[in-house]
């Protein structure tokens, strides 16, 4: 890993999500309707602390659940390697829900039009709001994030690297070259 | 990770991490089926014919749901209704239906190596619904997927066919599949059924069919296939099931943790009674649901291979 620069580090990620839960309940009024959707691999983790910041400001536990995005991709074609599906474990009804849909990082938006399709087929929620840790920018489709950790300007060069203590062993996110071709 | 293959004709030579990866995989399309709609878009714009020459009523609904369930075009093509009635070759007709550009063809037919043969003609991903009396790859897959359901393993377990194997494309596909998984493997049934030499695959045979019952985990017990002229190998269908036939009184005298397979349809009163038939030790329809998912898995995977 090539990295240029430490973006946030493991004190800054903390206040990062105490300040991402905070908005989320502040634009919801509360979280009487809230259900929190982690996208696999880091947006569950992410969820999670952020469920348990919830829990601790506001004494609630909205249902939380992973949304697998596998099926919904649109570079089967193009894509190298064929890419490994897992289990998309939403055991509550999101009907006339608020989603909160929660990624590591919001880049070109098709991994985000793939879960709004997704969620699409598991019903009808009354609204769907995205909630990154980072926004990179280089969007390619008309998808805007409502809650953002931090606003990062990249070069399509570079990379944003999330890494989180369940599966890399320390909270940061880095930015580093992108690995030549 | 990727299957090794892109074709599905058989268990035989089948790698355990390919074997592993279809039922890791279906265990994701289980979920999608209990979904409010239980469509993904993934293999939109695949067309994907079903040749079926033989009849079928299970499988053919089973991969004909997979395929709409992944939104791939489908196309059936059934002797009854076809052009083979006029006399054209099998080649041709695979000719002219893969000069409309398809990408997979589901293939079922009475002779043994039709779907191999296929992979010589054909550019499409060949996957094997049932060829002769040789293998049905994803009726094993899918009663190994739900044998893995309910023990959460499969080395170690022991697993007995029963009924007539000679005459058996579900057995010879559960008996490489199983072993290539590490299970122990046996055969029962009266000995005109039992191919000679079966031994020779690595499996036990029992003649005796408590004995089956009490050494075994899981039995897959097959039905007595009277349009293969099991009539000839058999004095009667009521002394088959008063030898062979599982009955609860059976099972709870020498086995009652036992798990019972069936891979329809069932002859009721001939291998299975109809108390076992629907009682709490079968699996029966969850194999049938299993079914769609498994093969699910198969078309994902074969059709998004690069």
């Amino acid at each position: 890993m090539d990295i240029k620069a430490k973006l946030i580090d493991e004190v800054g990620l903390q206040r990062t999500i105490t300040r991402l839960a905070h908005e989320i309940l502040e634009r919801n009024k509360g979280s009487k309707n809230l259900v929190l959707v982690g996208m696999r691999t880091r947006g569950e983790f992410i969820c999670n602390r952020i469920y348990e910041k919830i829990k601790e400001i506001d004494n609630s536990e909205p249902p939380k659940g992973i949304l697998d995005v596998t099926l919904y991709r649109d570079d089967f074609r193009t894509r190298l390697k064929q890419p490994e599906v897992s289990v998309t474990s939403i055991t509550f009804d999101i009907n006339e829900k608020d989603i909160i849909l929660i990624d590591d990082v919001l880049y070109t938006g098709r991994t985000a039009r793939a879960a709004l399709d997704a969620l699409m087929d598991l019903g009808r929620p009354n609204t769907i709001q995205l909630c990154v840790l980072v926004d990179r920018g280089h969007r390619e489709l008309p998808i805007k994030a409502d809650f953002v950790g931090k606003n990062v300007p990249t070069s399509l060069n570079e990379e944003v690297k999330v890494k989180l203590k369940e599966t890399d062993g320390e909270d940061a996110v880095y930015l580093v070259n992108a690995p030549k071709q | 990770m990727s299957l090794s293959n892109k074709h599905l004709l058989g268990l035989y030579g089948v790698p355990r991490e390919d074997i592993q990866l279809i039922l890791d995989t279906a265990t994701t399309f289980r979920e999608v089926l209990e979904r409010p709609i239980k469509k993904v878009p993934t293999l939109q714009g695949k067309t994907i014919v079903n040749l079926f020459y033989e009849n079928s009523t299970r499988t053919r609904i089973s991969f004909e749901l997979a395929q709409k369930r992944l939104s791939a075009d489908t196309i059936n093509f059934s002797t009854s209704v076809s052009s083979t009635k006029k006399g054209e070759t099998f080649k041709d007709t695979v000719r002219n239906i893969e000069a409309m550009k398809v990408d997979m063809i589901v293939v079922r037919h009475q002779s043994a190596g039709v779907p191999h043969y296929l992979t010589r003609i054909s550019k499409a991903n060949i996957i094997n619904a049932g060829d002769g009396l040789h293998e049905h790859p994803t009726q094993g897959l899918l009663d190994m997927y739900s044998i893995r359901e309910k023990f959460g393993r499969l080395e170690g377990l022991n697993v007995c066919l029963v009924g007539d194997i000679a005459h058996s494309r579900v057995a010879l596909s559960n008996i490489f599949g199983l072993k290539t998984m590490g299970a122990n493997v046996s055969v029962c049934g009266p000995a005109t059924m039992i191919p000679y030499g079966i031994q020779s695959l690595g499996i036990k045979v029992y003649q005796n069919i408590n004995e089956a019952i009490s050494k075994n985990n899981v039995l897959n017990v097959l039905r007595i296939q009277l349009e293969r002229n099991a009539g000839e190998r058999i004095p009667s269908l009521r002394e088959y099931h008063r030898y062979f036939g599982i009955t609860a009184e059976r099972l709870e005298k020498y086995n009652k943790d036992i798990l019972i397979l069936h891979p329809g349809p069932i002859n009721r009163g001939v291998e299975l009674s109809s108390e076992v038939a629907d009682g709490p030790y079968q699996i029966i329809l969850d194999q049938v649901t299993n079914g769609v998912a498994v093969r699910m898995a198969v078309l994902y995977l074969l059709g998004t291979m690069h």
